[in-house]
């Protein structure tokens, strides 16, 4: 992906650019949270007939948060409330806040580590413990 | 009027799959509607970091079992453009031919689906008898009915050959007259206007802001559809959307309709100016770089954002299905229909929920 496709921003920027694409008249296609080593990083893609164009952040690894884009776009409640069940990431002020319920799943936070444990790695011999930040099953 | 909360779904007999609202109605007039989804969720975004990018291709083509070629295209474009690999024009095209067969079985699938919510047994029947007569010819070029694995990174896995061309296109005339016999009820007759015209309309606005994609879009004026972007054969075979203006689900269901002749001739085009040639390349190494590829599902739009670091597993594989972008739409027409009138919105936007939640 081209360089002059995504635009780096700060999580204070963050409601007025936001704010600018929708006065240009683009559509939310999509919000893409990426876990990296320490820290978790935000993609918004926009469209604008046709053509792409992406807002990039990075959050810290430890209690990220950031705030809601649903006041100016209200599709992305779906987008946000996916990115705090898979991720852990405290969005505040959604529109419609589904508490942590939006995806029933066995793992609090599954993609809030890089790689989750896998089967064979944990059972081979000398295998040291996984670490625990992938959170108790409920 | 005292309000009264009727729960729909997640087990529900026009529901294929898993949603559930929660309707609050006064009499019979829907007031709000509250949904719930996340029973189905499997984490297979989260796959991507153990499995080697290359086989990783199975596990994408079982993200739907409905648009699953198509998944695997995205997926395998996806790769192919972090890895810069030029796929022979060959494996374009029959890539193109199979998406396109997807497109018409899907959209058969859902006519059927929608002609049972409304109590037209009969023409449910039909759709999907005429849906086996495009199985048959997936089945006849990959072995495969529904989930087929003839995409890979690099290109495709099964050639189709000249004697089979003739076959298929034979078929095809069958098909297409078949399509404008059944078509022809879904658009005319009397009851299924009943139950459609009017019905769950999102204007032109509306469904542009709420992010909508595909049909759903479509049907509300938006010309918008992810071909255009030139993927695949579609650089050769220009595709021009299929609107209407009325975005009731009337509109969506004529929308699909006509997207199957477009498919049809997309075919039939593709068959015509096939290249000769090779269906692969070798793909050696592995990705670095990132990519957000779009392609235009049977429901719409689906995004893949994937993203590599020179290891073998990726670093993230992201999907954004068509049925996660129409979900705030149709939570927008429900309210104010009537409570009979909730299976057909509902069905309109051709759910998928294994699909969204992945």
């Amino acid at each position: 992906m081209s360089q002059e496709q995504i635009e780096l921003i700060t999580i204070d920027a963050l409601l007025e650019k936001v704010r600018a694409k929708k006065d240009q008249g683009c559509r939310l296609v999509q919000i893409s949270a990426t876990q990296l080593p320490g820290q978790i990083e935000l993609t918004y893609s926009f469209d604008l007939n046709s053509q792409l164009t992406n807002l990039r952040l990075s959050l810290p690894g430890e209690e990220p948060h950031l705030p809601s884009i649903s006041s100016i776009y209200l599709c992305a409640v779906l987008y946000e409330n996916e990115i705090h069940d898979l991720f852990g990431v405290q969005v505040a002020g959604i529109a419609i806040d589904f508490k942590g319920k939006f995806y029933k799943t066995a793992i609090k936070f599954p993609f809030a580590t890089a790689k989750l444990p896998c089967a064979s790695s944990a059972a081979a011999p000398g295998a040291t413990t996984p670490p625990a930040t992938t959170g108790a099953p409920k | 009027m005292a309000r009264t909360v009727i729960p729909f779904g997640p087990q529900h007999p026009v529901l294929p799959e898993p949603v559930h609202l929660d309707l609050v109605v006064e009499d019979e007039k829907v007031i709000e509607a509250r949904p719930s989804i996340g029973f189905i969720h499997r984490g297979l975004e989260k796959l991507a970091e153990t499995k080697d990018y290359i086989e990783f291709v199975y596990v994408a083509e079982r993200i739907c079992g409905i648009c699953s070629f198509i998944h695997g295209q995205t997926y395998c474009q996806a790769v192919e453009t972090i890895m810069n690999i030029a796929v022979p024009p060959r494996a374009l095209y029959l890539r193109t031919i199979w998406g396109e067969l997807s497109r018409i079985h899907s959209h058969l699938l859902w006519l059927g689906l929608m002609a049972d919510g409304m109590g037209f047994e009969s023409l449910f029947m039909h759709s999907w008898r005429m849906r086996e007569k495009v199985l048959n010819i997936i089945e006849a070029t990959t072995g495969g009915r529904v989930i087929f694995g003839s995409c890979k990174v690099g290109g495709v896995r099964r050639d189709i050959n000249a004697d089979m061309i003739k076959t298929i296109l034979k078929d095809l005339d069958e098909i297409e007259k078949d399509l404008r016999s059944i078509t022809s009820v879904f658009i005319n007759d009397r009851s299924v206007k009943a139950r459609l015209c009017g019905i769950g309309v999102l204007s032109k606005q509306e469904a542009y802001d709420l992010g909508c994609v595909g049909p759903m879009l479509r049907a509300s004026g938006v010309a918008q559809d992810m071909r255009k972007l030139g993927y695949a054969a579609f650089k050769d075979i220009p595709v021009e959307p299929v609107t209407r203006t009325e975005g009731d689900s009337y509109a969506r269901c004529a929308v699909r309709c006509e997207e199957l002749f477009q498919s049809v001739n997309i075919i039939r085009q593709a068959f015509a100016k096939i290249p000769e040639g090779e269906i692969t390349v070798k793909v050696t190494g592995n990705p670095t770089g990132e990519t957000i590829t779009r392609t235009e599902q049977p429901r719409g739009e689906v995004v893949y954002h994937l993203k590599a670091n020179g290891t073998k597993n990726l670093q993230r594989f992201r999907v954004r299905t068509p049925t996660f972008a129409n979900l705030p739409a149709m939570l927008k027409v429900l309210p104010g229909c009537d409570l009979a009138d909730v299976p057909m919105i509902v069905l309109t936007i051709d759910p998928c929920i294994s699909c969204t939640e992945r």
